[in-house]
C-alpha cells in the first residue's frame, strides 16, 4: 500500500501533521486572548501592584500611560501581541526583570520536579499495569487498583501536606520544604537551574544528595497522581491486547509467557501509552502548581500564583503561554508519535 | 473480591514509593554557625533593592542593611534623630538650607570611601527617578531641573540640601531618614547604568552601599542572601543571612521547631501561644507603625452624617478584638498617628458602648440602623475581625455584609472610592507626623481630577479645617507649636474624621534559643540584622 495519495504528493501522515501543526498558533492565540482578557477583567489595578498604595497620581498616571493601559482594551492587546512577535513578553513587576528571564529561572525548577515525578511513575506504573493486566482477578490485581484509585482521589495537596506531616514533622527522616536546605541556598553555580544537576555538574556532592532528598517528597507525590492513570490505563490496554487473536496464536506456537506478554502484547499497547504517558507528562508540567505551592518548590507554577495575586499580567500571560505552549507541544509530538508508530493511521 | 489480604497488598504498594523518602534522612538538626536562616513572607518586594524604587516591607528591612542614610531615628529607642554618616549638621534660620558633614572613613562595601558627593548623587537620582517614594522629596519642591543645583557637595565631606519649600526642620530630616535616603556608589552606579537609568535596573538586583551586609542573591518569593560587607563600620557577628520565603505561619512555626531555620518572623497569634515564654527560644519584640482601621466612605449617604460614624466608632469593641482574636500582635490605638510618631495622642477615647451607639445613630435619623458592606483582607486575622465587627454593629441596628478580598483587590477598590466600609492597614512613610496626617486629613479637591489622592479622597472626606491645618503644621518650624497643632488635628479627627482607627502592629520574631539580637526597628528599614548572635 503506498503511502500517498493520487490528489497530493505528501504522504498522508505528514499532511495530518502539517494539519496539526497549523492548529498550535490558532490554540495559542486563544490562550492569550483568553488569559488577556482574564487579566483586565480582574478586581486589581495593575499600576496598584508596580507602584503601591502610596504613590501619588502623577507617578500612577505615568505607569498607566508606560503599560499603555490609558489605551482602549484592543489596542493594548495588539501592543502586547507586537511585543510578543519580537518575543518581548514584557517585564515582572515582582521580579523587575524581564518575563522570557524570569522564565528561564522558574521554569527548570518545574522541569525537574515533573520529569523526575513522570520517570518514576512511568518505572512503577508500567509494570504494575503490565502484571496487574497479567494476573488478573489476583491480589496483586486488586491491590494495584485500590493504590491507583487512591492515587485518583485523594487531593495532590492532602497527600503533600500529610507526606511533610509524617515524613518531615513527626519522623525527621525527610527534609523540609524548598529545593535545597539554607546552607547551600547560593553555594553552588546554576548552569542548568535544576538543582540536582547543577549540583553534580559542579561535583559537590553534599549539595547533592540534599537536593535529591529534597525532591523526593514532591516528585514522588506527584508521581503518585501519575502513576495511578498511567497504571490503571496500562492494564486497560494490555488486558485488550492480551484478548486478542494474535496472542492466542502466540501462545499456539508455544512462545514463552514473557515474550508474549512484553514483545507482543506489551508492544502493540505502546503506540496509545505514548499518548497517555505525554498528557500525563504535560498535565504535571502544568499542574504541578499544588504540589509546588505546598513543597514552597520555585518552580513557574509558584510564580504563576504570586504573579496573580499581584496582579502582574505580563507575568501571568508570559507562565501561561508558556505552560499552553508545553501542553500543546506535547501533544503534538505524542499526535506526531501515534502517526509514525501506528500504520493504520498512516 | 476484596479480602484482608488484598487490603494489607495495597498499604504495602502505596508505603513503597511514599516511604522512599526515608533513604535520605539526612534532616539536619540545626543550621551552622555562620549563617542565619530566616522564614519570613518576601512575596510584597516590588521595586528590588534599588533603594530609589523600593517601597514595600521586605525590600525596605534589605535596604535598611545594606545602606547607610544621612540621619536615622536613635536606635537606642525613642523619636530622636542622630546622625549615620552625618557627623553632624546645620539648619539655617529660616529652615531653607541643611548643610551636612559627612562622616570620614566610610567605606563602601567596594572598599571607596563615601564622599558628599555620592550621598548628593543619591538624593539626586531619586527625584530624577522620581518613581514611588521620589514625592518623599519632590515634596519640598524639588524637581530633575533644579536638584543639581539644590543638593550639592561644596566640598569632598560636606553636603549642602536647599529646599525650594521651606518645611519643618525634623519633617525634612524624617523624610532623610526614609529608604529613598540611602546612600549609594556614584561611581558604581553609573558604571552600571543602561539607557540612563541611573543604575535602577542594576541596583534592583545588586548593591552597592556602605551598611552591614551586601547583596548576594535575590530569587522572587523564593529567597534573599546577604553576605557581611567587609568594610562595613559596624561588622555584623553571623556573615551570611538567608532570608527564606515562607508564607504560612505554621509552615515557618514547623521549620524554626525542626531546626530548618533561626528565626521565624511572621509567626500570627495562634502560633506565638506555642513559643512564648518556652526556654528554648527567644524574642524580640517593637511596636510597628502599622495601624488597622476601618473607612467609611462619606460618599454613602448614612455614613454623611458624622452621628452615625460616632456611633460606629463607639459600637466596636476595641478591647476584645485584640484582647481574643489578636493576642500579642495587635494593641488598641484609636489616632492616625501610630505610637512611636512624635506628636501621637494617647486619647484612645472610643470603648463599647451599644446605648450611647444607639442613640447616635437615632440622633443621625437612623433609630432602625442601615445596612452596609464591609471590604476586608481574605487574610487572618482580618475576617475575624471583620465578623466581630459585624457583630458589634448588628447590636446597634447596622447590618453587615463581609466582602473578603485579596490585599491589593481590596486596595483598587477603595482608590476607585467603590467601597462603603473597608478595614485595611496604613504605615507611614516616614517617621513624622506629617505622612499620616496629610494621607488621613488633607484632601484638596474631592473631584476625581485633583492632584492628591489621600486616603481622605477616598472616603470622600472634605473638611477644609483639617486640610488647612496639615498644611500649616508641615511648615511650622516651632516645634513645640507643631505638636499642638497634630495634637488637635488627632482631637478633630476623632470627633469629625470617617475613620475608626482600631489597632496598631507589635512585630514580633522568635528565635531559637542559640541565636538571639535582632535588632526591630518601628518601621522595615530601621531592623537590623547586624547585631543577631548565635552560639
Amino acid at each position: 500500500m503506498s503511502g500517498t495519495s493520487d490528489a497530493s504528493p505528501l504522504p498522508v501522515r505528514f499532511r495530518a501533521s502539517l494539519s496539526s501543526l497549523a492548529s498550535v498558533p490558532i490554540t495559542l492565540f486563544g490562550l492569550i486572548l483568553v488569559t488577556f482578557l482574564i487579566g483586565r477583567a480582574m478586581p486589581i489595578d495593575p499600576v496598584i501592584a508596580i507602584v503601591g498604595d502610596h504613590a501619588p497620581p502623577d507617578v500612577i498616571a505615568r505607569v498607566r500611560a508606560e503599560l499603555a493601559l490609558d489605551k482602549p482594551l484592543p489596542v493594548q492587546f495588539w501592543i502586547y501581541l507586537e511585543h510578543l512577535a519580537r518575543g518581548d513578553l514584557g517585564s515582572s513587576v515582582m521580579t523587575s526583570r524581564p518575563v522570557t528571564t524570569d522564565i528561564a529561572t522558574f521554569f527548570p525548577a518545574t522541569l525537574e520536579l515533573a520529569t523526575t515525578a513522570i520517570l518514576i511513575a512511568i518505572l512503577l506504573g508500567v509494570p504494575l499495569g503490565v502484571f496487574a493486566a497479567r494476573y488478573q482477578g489476583s491480589h496483586f490485581d486488586h491491590a494495584v487498583r485500590v493504590v491507583s484509585l487512591a492515587g485518583q482521589s485523594v487531593p495532590i495537596f492532602v497527600l503533600g501536606l500529610l507526606c511533610l506531616l509524617f515524613f518531615y514533622v513527626k519522623l525527621g527522616i525527610a527534609p523540609g520544604t524548598g529545593q535545597q536546605d539554607v546552607l547551600f541556598e547560593g553555594m553552588v553555580r546554576e548552569v542548568t537551574g535544576m538543582r540536582v544537576l547543577d549540583a553534580a555538574l559542579a561535583g559537590d556532592w553534599d549539595a547533592f544528595w540534599d537536593a535529591l532528598a529534597h525532591l523526593a517528597q514532591p516528585a514522588l507525590v506527584l508521581a503518585y497522581f501519575s502513576l495511578s492513570i498511567i497504571t490503571r490505563m496500562t492494564r486497560a490496554f494490555m488486558l485488550e491486547a492480551l484478548a486478542g487473536e494474535y496472542i492466542v496464536a502466540a501462545r499456539a506456537k508455544g512462545l514463552s509467557d514473557a515474550r508474549i506478554l512484553w514483545r507482543h502484547a506489551f508492544g502493540n499497547i505502546m503506540v496509545p501509552l505514548i499518548t497517555v504517558i505525554a498528557l500525563a507528562y504535560a498535565g504535571l508540567l502544568e499542574g504541578a502548581v499544588l504540589t509546588e505551592t505546598v513543597f514552597s518548590w520555585p518552580g513557574i507554577g509558584l510564580y504563576l500564583t504570586g504573579s496573580l495575586l499581584n496582579a502582574d499580567m505580563n507575568a501571568v500571560l508570559g507562565a501561561t503561554l508558556v505552560i499552553g505552549s508545553v501542553y500543546v507541544g506535547l501533544n503534538l509530538l505524542a499526535d506526531l508519535a501515534y502517526r509514525l508508530l501506528d500504520p493504520r493511521v498512516r | 473480591m476484596l479480602t484482608r489480604r488484598t487490603l494489607l497488598a495495597s498499604a504495602a504498594a502505596a508505603a513503597v514509593p511514599l516511604a522512599a523518602p526515608a533513604i535520605f534522612s539526612g534532616a539536619r538538626a540545626a543550621t551552622p554557625r555562620n549563617i542565619v536562616a530566616m522564614a519570613k513572607q518576601i512575596d510584597d518586594i516590588i521595586g528590588a533593592f534599588d533603594p530609589g524604587e523600593s517601597y514595600e516591607f521586605s525590600n525596605n528591612e534589605g535596604c535598611g542593611n545594606l545602606y547607610r542614610k544621612l540621619v536615622i531615628p536613635d536606635p537606642a529607642g525613642g523619636d530622636r534623630l542622630v546622625g549615620d554618616l552625618a557627623e553632624k549638621w546645620e539648619v539655617s534660620k529660616d529652615g531653607a538650607v541643611f548643610t551636612f558633614h559627612i562622616r570620614h572613613g566610610v567605606l563602601f562595601e567596594s572598599g571607596k570611601p563615601l564622599t558628599a558627593e555620592d550621598a548628593a548623587f543619591s538624593l539626586q537620582r531619586v527625584v530624577k527617578m522620581n518613581k514611588t517614594p521620589g514625592f518623599i522629596l519632590t515634596q519640598f519642591g524639588l524637581t530633575a531641573d533644579n536638584v543639581e543645583a539644590m543638593v550639592r557637595a561644596t566640598n569632598e565631606y560636606t553636603l549642602e540640601l536647599k529646599l525650594p519649600i521651606v518645611q519643618a526642620t525634623s519633617f525634612v530630616l524624617y523624610c532623610l531618614s526614609a529608604t529613598c535616603g540611602c546612600v549609594v556608589e556614584k561611581a558604581t552606579v553609573l558604571a552600571n547604568q543602561a539607557n540612563g537609568d541611573l543604575g535602577n535596573a542594576w541596583l534592583k538586583m545588586h548593591s552597592a552601599g556602605a551598611g552591614s551586609y551586601r547583596l548576594v542573591e535575590w530569587k522572587a518569593s523564593d529567597h534573599i542572601i546577604l553576605e557581611a560587607n567587609p568594610h562595613a563600620a559596624t561588622k555584623p557577628h553571623v556573615p551570611r543571612v538567608v532570608i527564606r520565603h515562607v508564607a504560612d505561619p505554621s509552615a515557618q512555626l514547623l521549620a524554626l521547631q525542626k531546626g530548618d531555620v533561626d528565626i521565624a518572623r511572621d509567626l500570627v497569634s495562634d502560633q506565638l501561644k506555642l513559643v512564648l515564654n518556652k526556654p528554648d527560644y527567644n524574642v524580640a519584640r517593637r511596636p510597628q507603625l502599622t495601624s488597622m482601621y476601618i473607612g467609611m466612605n462619606m460618599g454613602v449617604p448614612e455614613l454623611q452624617k458624622v452621628e452615625a460614624r460616632q456611633a460606629i466608632k463607639t459600637a466596636i469593641d476595641y478591647e476584645a478584638i485584640a484582647k481574643n482574636i489578636t493576642p500579642n500582635l495587635w494593641s488598641v490605638w484609636q489616632s492616625f498617628l501610630p505610637k512611636g510618631i512624635p506628636g501621637a495622642v494617647a486619647d484612645n477615647p472610643f470603648k463599647k458602648d451599644v446605648a450611647k451607639a444607639k442613640a447616635l445613630l437615632a440622633k443621625a435619623g437612623y433609630p432602625n440602623g442601615f445596612s452596609v458592606t464591609l471590604d476586608h483582607f481574605a487574610k487572618t486575622p482580618y475576617p475575624e475581625i471583620a465578623q466581630a465587627v459585624q457583630a458589634d454593629l448588628a447590636a446597634i441596628g447596622v447590618k453587615v455584609q463581609l466582602l473578603a478580598g485579596e490585599q491589593k483587590q481590596v486596595i483598587s477598590k477603595t482608590r476607585a472610592r467603590q467601597q462603603q466600609l473597608a478595614m485595611l492597614t496604613w504605615f507611614p512613610d516616614f517617621l513624622d507626623a506629617h505622612s499620616n496626617a496629610q494621607a488621613f486629613c488633607q484632601n484638596i479637591d474631592d473631584s476625581d481630577a485633583t492632584k492628591l489622592k489621600s486616603v481622605a479622597w477616598r472616603y470622600h472626606c472634605f473638611d477644609k479645617e483639617m486640610t488647612e491645618l496639615v498644611d500649616a503644621a508641615v511648615k511650622e518650624l516651632d516645634t513645640k507649636k507643631r505638636m499642638e497643632m497634630y495634637a488637635k488635628l488627632q482631637r478633630d479627627f476623632f470627633q469629625r474624621g470617617p475613620f475608626a482607627f482600631m489597632l496598631q502592629n507589635v512585630e514580633i520574631s522568635v528565635m531559637r534559643k542559640d541565636v538571639s539580637g535582632l535588632a526591630l526597628g518601628v518601621l522595615p528599614d530601621y531592623t537590623r540584622y547586624a547585631p543577631i548572635t548565635k552560639a
